[in-house]
């Protein structure tokens, strides 16, 4: 069984943004890792021959024409923001620049 | 007088057309029963109690003027707490979306309203539909109408408590890796996964785009086929959606002939790790569709020995994606203001609002998508996903529909696998494999297991967009088992 | 560390170059819902379930935005790909409700195409081919405004506004091949590049490509190697490059900066960098040593695009004679150098010209008054030609009152400024204005005729065939005249006069 280290939960964390407790991190640590052993089993069987299967059905081409439709007015699209202002969504100071 | 809550939908929608009770009658019975019974059950996460009343009046009215009325006109329906429905709390069974009023219908629940349908309200779920037991729901679990110590399945185990429990005449789950055959099997009730593309996925909120497919429950196949087909046929706003008419699944729900027909047992489906009950109650199921003029042939699906593994793998990565929005930004719960930056209110939101199966779940999809580790796991998940669809493709080639148990055990106790998810996935085996190939699923009642006296289920497994071949074989076996039962098995369940 | 010119930095190092434009499409509606794409609409009103990301909600391919990027990837001679997918890039940021944005990973619909564009030298012009590495679709992001601290700017803000209108817009990302080999060409051949491609884009009519509004955004990257090295530098990549003119201004700054760091021994930070319109110069940003983990896969809720041959081929067919054409057509029809020819593309005014010249207007007034007032007027206003409140047709009928003798070019260009600040057709500013040229003889002699008296000395020396004075009288019978009078008319009648001849 291969637990997942510490820095690569927290790393996992950090681009899931979900900030685990260290207990969380303890208890994911060895479940994960079960987890991740038991279905590493995948790679049993496939060769480079298998064609992956993104969707359920092997449909293409499903296109919607360009004509304009019914949007939501300002008030039912700020509705459940958890905070607004100037009829837009207002959210924390970004620190990290994209 | 007649309980209308024992009613089938087939039965009160006659009744109502017929003028022999009104709809609002129907409406108030079922209200009244899940105000004297839900507080053990803890089905419903919200009743919508004006909402099915005055969607009753309508339907009165309607057949009062002498209008049309649909095929389920006035039936009771109980619906998942994933589909978004304006103006009714949506929470998908998590805290994070608690007190979120969709400002839009999914097509589900806009199909079932222009059906005159009666909508009960919102049935409780694993969070985010990831569970098999409905123990992951940030409301609390919902307990087995058989046995209240035990789970009504899942993750669509409000759906299935609500059917079994007289609470609704039908309801709607869905169904990503046996999330309605599960609960269905477990509870006594009839459960169907349409093919994918079958039934819009438009307003329902996703788990994994690529597996998950809206289904009925009922208390009969015939029930199941009616609901089926009011939810299901082409959708615009799905990309996924079949443009072809739903199947004649009605009618195969009615047609109860299985001459000529042959019945796949899926070999792998079986033997170990399975309730000696289940197995000897399929063998008995196996018999009596013998009985009825089917051929039954053994097939080999050699690769679902890695279906499990590949579920794991494509669900929590899809589910990764699918759940990033749930950041604190534009809907649902905010924490850590004050100071914070962006990402530590989405880091803290989330970790406050999502349960740990939730978390669980989104780290090892983060893990399978990452860059190194994509080809090997979630790249390998797909490859075996073509070879579980071949296995299919063969073995349809040998048989019109494929029969297996639908799960292994029946309803365990509540918080008996809660620390062991690996335990806990070994419960959807039979029915992931067909998620995996996008193929229709139904589970019917087969019986009670003589150890522990619970419902068992058998799963029939139709090709793509042949989903009346399953209501064929499934309507057929329901009749057998009730001309042999002499009451429907439902009836053997305690009294609430 | 010491600064080297641009010059000096050409003898040690040779610059390698990549961009990545985005276009938004000019489509009716989102690529993946049918909102409105309308430009300037009130905040979050062109907004639904999809592309507010709202749980339950799902994409579904605009047809249009399809067909326009098949069409950009045909004009600029790419693959079609006969099967690609979209695909899920994730990241989180507030500006992107579904906290993934829908694009496309490794299956683009377009590759493996090539743009020639026209960079001038000092012999005229060369011809250099780009190599178009791939064509792709994807999804535009919400528009963040930075509130509270003393900038506006995303660096000590309290908090921002998010208005989610321009998510989901269909943007086209067309990004090159390594562009080896420019030299010193370098800026000028990056900014030939995105407005050959600007041409080519809006000559599809697929997008408005406006720089100012966004419509079209470039992204240059630039490293340095050592001359004769083999192994490429490290690169950096420069955001917010939204004008032709910065488009070159960025890449010269950028190759001066990296040249001062290696030469110091220092080495290059892979980092993207932010272009400062004031200065030219571009300061750092967030590193990207560290490698992105987009976690890409491909779109569930989307099926695979698979154009079929047929379509292609019509659409093919159906594709407007291309910019490259279109420019050797027209200076052979004007009749025009190789250098007349390339200002008059990068002032991104070909279409403009040829427009005011199928109005009517002689070929070297139109293109006089595009590459002359009207540049500079836009210049001045921080504008693009063709975003000036003033249409072909205008310019071509004040080159026609010109014509008729009712302007001169001094009113002319009155007129012209008139038009720009939306006070009518030219036709109604001359009239309401009062703007003709005065061409009644009795009023200007009259005004001759007083100049005359006020200044007898000067009458007296150009009797004397002193000719060269009669500026001072000529000059005020102009004032008099608020210079409406034609100069040269007023010289003819003062000469007539006073009895001399020239
Ligand atoms: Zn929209």
């Amino acid at each position: 069984m291969s637990n997942l280290s510490r820095a690569e939960l927290e790393n996992l964390a950090k681009l899931a943004r979900i900030n685990l407790t260290d207990e969380e991190l303890t208890i994911f640590g060895s479940q994960l890792g079960l987890i991740l052993d038991s279905v590493a089993k995948v790679q049993e069987v496939v060769n480079d021959s298998i064609v992956p299967m993104s969707h359920a059905l092997p449909m293409t081409n499903v296109f919607r024409p360009d004509v304009v439709g019914q949007s939501l007015s300002n008030s039912e699209a700020l509705a459940a923001a958890p905070s607004t202002q100037d009829h837009r969504f207002k959210v924390p100071r970004i620190l990290d620049e994209e | 007088m007649t309980d209308l809550t024992k009613l089938t939908a087939v039965e009160i929608a006659t009744g109502i057309k017929s003028g022999d009770f009104s709809a609002v009658a129907v409406t108030k019975a079922h209200l009244d029963r899940i105000s004297r019974i839900d507080s053990k059950i803890n089905a419903f996460l919200h009743v919508d109690t004006e909402g099915a009343l005055s969607q009753a009046k309508l339907v009165d009215e309607k057949r009062d003027a002498g209008k049309a009325l649909g095929d389920l006109a006035g039936v009771p329906v109980a619906v998942k707490d994933i589909f978004t429905q304006k103006g009714v709390p949506t929470t998908a069974g998590s805290k994070i979306l608690e007190g979120w009023i969709p400002p839009y219908d999914s097509t589900v629940v806009s199909r079932m309203k222009q059906a005159d349908m009666v909508l009960l309200g919102k049935v409780n779920m694993d969070e985010f539909a990831m569970g098999s037991s409905t123990e992951n729901s940030g409301y609390g679990p919902t307990r087995n109408p058989w046995d209240l110590d035990r789970i009504p399945g899942g993750s669509s185990g409000g759906s299935s408590a609500a059917v079994a429990g007289f609470m609704s005449s039908l309801a709607v789950g869905t169904d990503t890796g046996g999330s309605i055959r599960q609960p269905a099997a477990v509870t006594g009730t009839v459960g169907v996964k349409p093919t994918y593309g079958g039934v819009s996925r438009y307003g329902m909120i996703a788990l994994a785009s690529s597996l998950d497919q809206a289904g009925p429950f009922a208390r009969t196949v015939l029930d199941a086929a009616l609901l089926h087909k009011v939810m299901g046929g082409h959708d615009h706003h799905d990309s996924t959606s079949i443009s072809a008419p739903v199947p004649p699944i009605v009618e195969a729900a009615k047609s109860l002939d299985l001459k000529g027909m042959k019945i796949g047992v899926v070999k792998e489906l079986s033997g170990e790790g399975y309730q000696a009950g289940v197995l000897s109650l399929f063998q008995d199921s196996v018999a009596i569709l013998k009985d009825l003029g089917a051929q039954i042939v053994e097939v080999s699906c050699p690769s679902f020995e890695y279906a499990l593994a590949a579920y794991y793998l494509i669900q929590p990565s899809e589910c990764s994606s699918n759940l990033a929005r749930f950041d604190g930004m534009r809907y649902g719960m905010r924490v850590a203001e004050g100071n914070a930056g962006v990402e530590e209110v989405m880091s803290a939101t989330r970790a406050a609002g999502f349960g740990a199966e939730v978390k669980r779940r989104i780290m090892i999809g983060t893990y399978a998508l990452s860059s190194g580790y994509y080809d090997a796991y979630y790249g390998s998940a797909q490859k075996v996903r073509t070879l579980i669809a071949q296995d299919y493709a063969k073995a349809f080639q040998k048989a019109d529909v494929l029969i297996s148990p639908t799960s292994p055990v029946t309803a365990f106790k509540i918080g008996e696998k809660t620390n062991d998810p690996m335990a806990m996935y070994l419960n959807d085996i039979c029915t992931i494999p067909v998620n995996l190939a996008g193929i229709g699923g139904m589970s019917l009642p087969i019986g009670l297991d003589p150890a522990d006296s619970l419902p068992v289920g058998l799963q029939v497994m139709s090709p793509v967009m042949q989903d009346d071949r399953m209501y064929r074989v499934g309507g057929a076996l329901e009749a057998a088992l009730l001309n042999h039962w002499g009451a429907p098995l439902l009836d053997r369940a305690q009294q609430l | 560390m010491t600064n080297l010119s641009f010059d000096d930095a050409l003898t040690r190092f040779e610059p390698t170059l990549g961009l990545e434009v985005h276009v938004e499409l000019n489509t009716a509606t989102k690529v993946f819902c049918a909102c409105p794409t309308s430009f300037g609409s009130e905040p979050n009103t062109n907004v639904c379930p999809v592309c507010l990301g709202l749980p339950g909600s799902l994409p579904t391919l605009n047809e249009k935005a399809v067909e326009s990027i098949i069409r950009i990837g045909l004009a600029l001679n790419c693959q079609i790909a006969p099967w690609s997918r979209m695909a899920r890039k994730n990241y989180f940021y507030p500006d992107m409700p579904k906290d993934f944005q829908i694009s496309q990973y490794d299956e683009p619909i377009c590759f493996d195409g090539y743009l020639d564009v026209l960079v001038p030298d000092q012999d005229g012009s060369t011809t250099v081919r780009i190599g178009i590495e791939r064509v792709h679709l994807e999804e535009d992001t919400g528009k963040l405004t930075h509130a509270g601290g003393s900038t506006g700017r995303i660096h000590g803000a309290d908090y921002s506004l998010v208005d989610y209108n321009r998510a989901g817009i269909p943007l086209v990302e067309i990004v090159t091949k390594v562009i080896d080999g420019t030299k010193h060409a370098a800026p000028l051949v990056a900014k030939a590049y995105v407005s050959a491609l600007r041409d080519l884009v809006r000559n599809l009519g697929v997008s408005d490509v406006r720089m100012e509004e966004g419509s079209l955004r470039c992204d240059a990257n630039l490293s340095l190697k050592p001359i004769g090295s083999e192994t490429l530098g490290t690169r950096t990549e420069t955001k917010n490059v939204n004008s032709l003119r910065s488009v070159e201004r960025a890449v010269r700054s950028e190759m001066v900066r990296q040249a001062a760091v290696l030469d110091s021994g220092q080495k290059v930070r892979q980092e993207t960098r932010h272009f400062q319109e004031s200065d030219g110069s571009t300061s750092p940003g967030r590193s990207k040593e560290q490698a992105e983990e987009y976690r890409y896969f491909p779109e569930p809720d989307l099926l695979p695009i698979a154009p079929d041959a047929a379509w292609v081929a019509k659409l093919k067919s159906e594709l407007p004679e291309a910019p490259a054409a279109k420019r050797e057509r027209l200076q052979a029809a004007w009749g025009i150098s190789d250098f007349e020819m390339i200002s008059v593309i990068n002032s991104g005014g070909i279409d403009l010209v040829e427009k005011t010249i199928a109005a009517g207007c002689d070929q070297a007034a139109a293109r006089k008054w595009w590459m002359g007032e009207l540049s500079r007027i836009a210049n001045e206003l921080d504008q693009e030609l063709e975003s000036l409140s003033i249409s072909p047709k205008q310019v071509a009928e004040v080159e026609s009152l010109i014509q008729s003798g009712t302007l001169n070019d001094k009113l002319a260009r009155v007129v012209i400024a008139a038009v720009i600040n939306g006070e009518g057709s030219p036709a109604e500013i001359v009239a309401n204005q009062n703007l003709a040229v005065v061409s009644d003889d009795t009023a200007l002699l009259a005004a001759i005729d007083v100049a005359i008296t006020q200044s007898p000395d000067v009458v007296a020396k150009i009797k004397e065939g002193k000719l060269q004075a009669a500026g001072a009288v000529i000059g005020a019978v102009m004032k008099a005249t608020k210079g409406q009078a034609d100069a040269a008319k007023v010289r003819q009648l003062l000469f007539e006069r006073l009895g001399v001849s020239e």
